[in-house]
């Protein structure tokens, strides 16, 4: 008998397992890390208005303003410095950031809830529905959607709900098309006729027995879809087609900064919202992508010798 | 072969359409009176009633839609809400800010995405591909307007201010008689335009490129001695050809969207400011035209493709 204790085997579940390769990789928790820090920061807004006693829309005349009724640069009082209007860039900020983050999760999750059942409809079908729905994606596809959310703006007016109704209905379709796809095969799969033979009906055989096996691609085209719902927002909001003033957005923020050049002498007005708005949407997309091949191995690229 | 191009061309007639239903009836359920508008504030009744006669508002909706749809196919798009000019000529006159703007976008985005997706491809792991894939991870996130607001400050403020004009702050400049006062002005708006979605082309590329390596077409290439070059461009970007004209067609046919953006950081005046201008002021002729050339764009960009798939690719034909 060996006296040495024996390597214990360890079973891990597959939520193990993506963990672990997720955290393989430095970028993801840094990814990771940096979006904890944002919703922690966007949940604090109240609190960091409280501590600095600027509130998000006041303007505070005459310290947030140089003399010649120029923004103030970053100083004690105003960790970010003002804007146009001597409002404070960091409340400013932090209350932009709920805007950012509400509408992009809500928007990307509303979208892919569509997206979802349009699919996996389409493709379980087939035949004629399939024919229906894909054309329909098609053509939603190929609308050209700034445009359009243009011409539902200047009717019905800015709004926040407004917005992610636009963002909405010009993303789900990626995700229809993903699970469209993934459906086709599954559905002809052993466990389906299976299924089927015990007598199960279409909805219990889609929603019990094929949706867990599209976690994957739910998961990690929810996420991809976060980004670009964040970056649909500002652009909007950009454009004046977003978040009503005097309400913060990071969008509305760069747009105020653009008015009239400004951010040329204050240049803090546009690298503040702008790194805040380019490092989110790269902590998501580097979150998608690790996502991807923590959970799909296969799909990882092949790694030959270089020459 | 032929019946495949006519159902494309269909398609793109059917989103046409589609879009001119989709602004019209918007506009004609919408709150606010286009008399009024046209007319302005200080209007009587009795001209009112004349402004509407005029514009056919009193008719049933469908004969409205219908003589609109008519007078579009001809090119005539109804006049401006605001100085009552032709809506065609108002976005004519705004086209070659635009149309400079987005060739050149697509040229430098293929320029630069396709061989960043073919150096990253060909050394996988290397501190080339690694590189490659930051450009891409950036590229894809960077939203275009703030890339357009930090190029204005990094390449025309910051020169500016140290005393040289390396780049004016926008502005667009007729490319007669000058091409060269032109290239200057469109320097910076094209490259903003482009990095973005060259991440794209660059991702595609180096996807296609991973794979189509391994085949063993490649490997029958370089065993009857071709170069390395000859391999990767002639026999390696066969393949890929194909998914970027895919690529190609759809985001030719939402660059007018994109253009408005562009066009608002780097004071543009082409067409999708004219359609913000029009959003400001309530000039819904304008809007409408401007979401009809932006159909225009789509179905003529999904012919190109078409056309294009057919010469790229044997099976098709």
């Amino acid at each position: 008998m060996s006296t040495q204790a024996a390597i214990p085997v360890i079973q891990r579940g597959s939520l193990a397992l993506t963990l672990r390769r997720l955290g393989r990789d430095p970028a993801i928790i840094a990814a990771l890390v940096f979006i904890v820090l944002v919703v922690l920061f966007a949940l604090s807004a109240p609190w960091i208005s409280a501590l600095t006693g600027h509130s998000a829309i006041e303007q505070y005349r005459d310290t947030g303003l140089s003399e010649m009724g120029l923004p103030v640069a970053p100083n004690a009082e105003f960790l970010f410095g003002t804007d146009h209007l001597g409002r404070d860039v960091l409340v400013r900020l932090a209350y932009g950031a709920q805007v950012s983050l509400t509408v992009g999760v809500l928007a990307a999750v509303v979208a892919a809830l569509i997206g979802i059942t349009v699919g996996m409809v389409a493709g379980y079908f087939g035949g004629w529905v399939d024919t229906v729905l894909s054309r329909a994606m098609d053509l939603v596809m190929s609308v050209p959607f700034l445009l359009c959310a243009l011409a539902l703006v200047s009717v019905f007016g800015p709004s926040l709900s407004l917005s992610i109704g636009v963002i909405v209905f010009f993303s789900w379709t990626t995700m229809g098309r993903v699970i469209r796809g993934q459906m086709m095969s599954l559905r002809r799969q052993e466990f389906v006729e299976a299924s089927r033979s015990l007598g199960a009906g279409p909805l219990s055989i889609m929603f019990i027995d094929i949706l867990p096996n599209l976690s994957v691609p739910i998961i990690v085209y929810t996420t991809m879809m976060i980004p670009g719902s964040i970056v649909f927002e500002a652009t909007l909001s950009f454009l004046g087609m977003g978040i009503v003033p005097p309400a913060p957005s990071w969008g509305g923020m760069l747009a105020d900064a653009a008015g009239n050049s400004l951010y040329l002498v204050a240049s803090w007005l546009v690298l503040i919202p702008g790194l805040a708005l380019l490092f989110t949407t790269l902590a998501f997309n580097i979150l998608g992508d690790g996502l991807r091949d923590a959970l799909d191995p296969r799909g990882r690229p092949v790694r030959r010798k270089p020459k | 072969m032929i019946r495949y191009l006519l159902g494309r061309v269909a398609f793109g007639a059917l989103i046409l359409l589609t879009l001119s239903m989709f602004v019209f009836f918007l506009f004609f359920v919408a709150p606010g009176d286009p008399a009024r508008m046209v007319a302005g504030d200080k209007a009587t009744e009795t001209q009112l009633i004349q402004i509407r006669t005029n514009l056919g508002l009193d008719r049933p909706i469908h004969e409205q839609y219908l003589s609109f749809l008519g007078k579009a196919v001809t090119g005539d798009l109804g006049f401006s809400y605001r100085n009552q000019q032709p809506v065609a000529k108002l976005i004519f006159n705004r086209l070659p800010a635009t149309l400079s703007l987005v060739v050149g976008g697509v040229l430098v985005w293929l320029a630069v995405g396709i061989p960043i997706g073919i150096m990253s491809a060909r050394h996988p792991g290397a501190v080339r591909d690694r590189l490659g894939q930051g450009f891409i991870l950036i590229g894809l996130s960077f939203p275009t307007f703030v890339l357009g607001m930090m190029s204005l400050y990094l390449f025309y403020f910051l020169p500016r201010q140290s005393g040289f004009m390396l780049f004016p702050a926008g502005g667009f400049k007729p490319f007669l008689p000058n091409p060269a006062i032109w290239a200057w002005h469109l320097i910076l708006p094209w490259t903003t335009l482009a990095l973005t979605t060259a991440a794209v082309y660059a991702r595609l590329t180096r996807g296609q490129m991973l794979e189509v390596m391994g085949e063993d077409y490649i490997r029958t290439a370089r065993a009857k001695g071709l170069s390395e070059r000859k391999v990767v461009w002639k026999h390696g970007m066969r393949a890929t050809l194909t998914p970027l004209a895919t690529q190609l067609g759809a985001d030719i046919a939402l660059l007018l969207g994109g253009a408005i953006v562009i066009e608002q950081v780097y004071g543009l005046q082409g067409v999708g400011a004219l359609a913000v201008q029009a959003v400001a002021n309530q000039d819904r002729p304008i809007i409408i035209g401007v979401v009809l050339l932006g159909g225009l764009f789509i179905v003529v960009a999904n012919i190109i493709v078409d056309i294009a798939y057919v010469l790229l690719d044997p099976r098709v034909r």
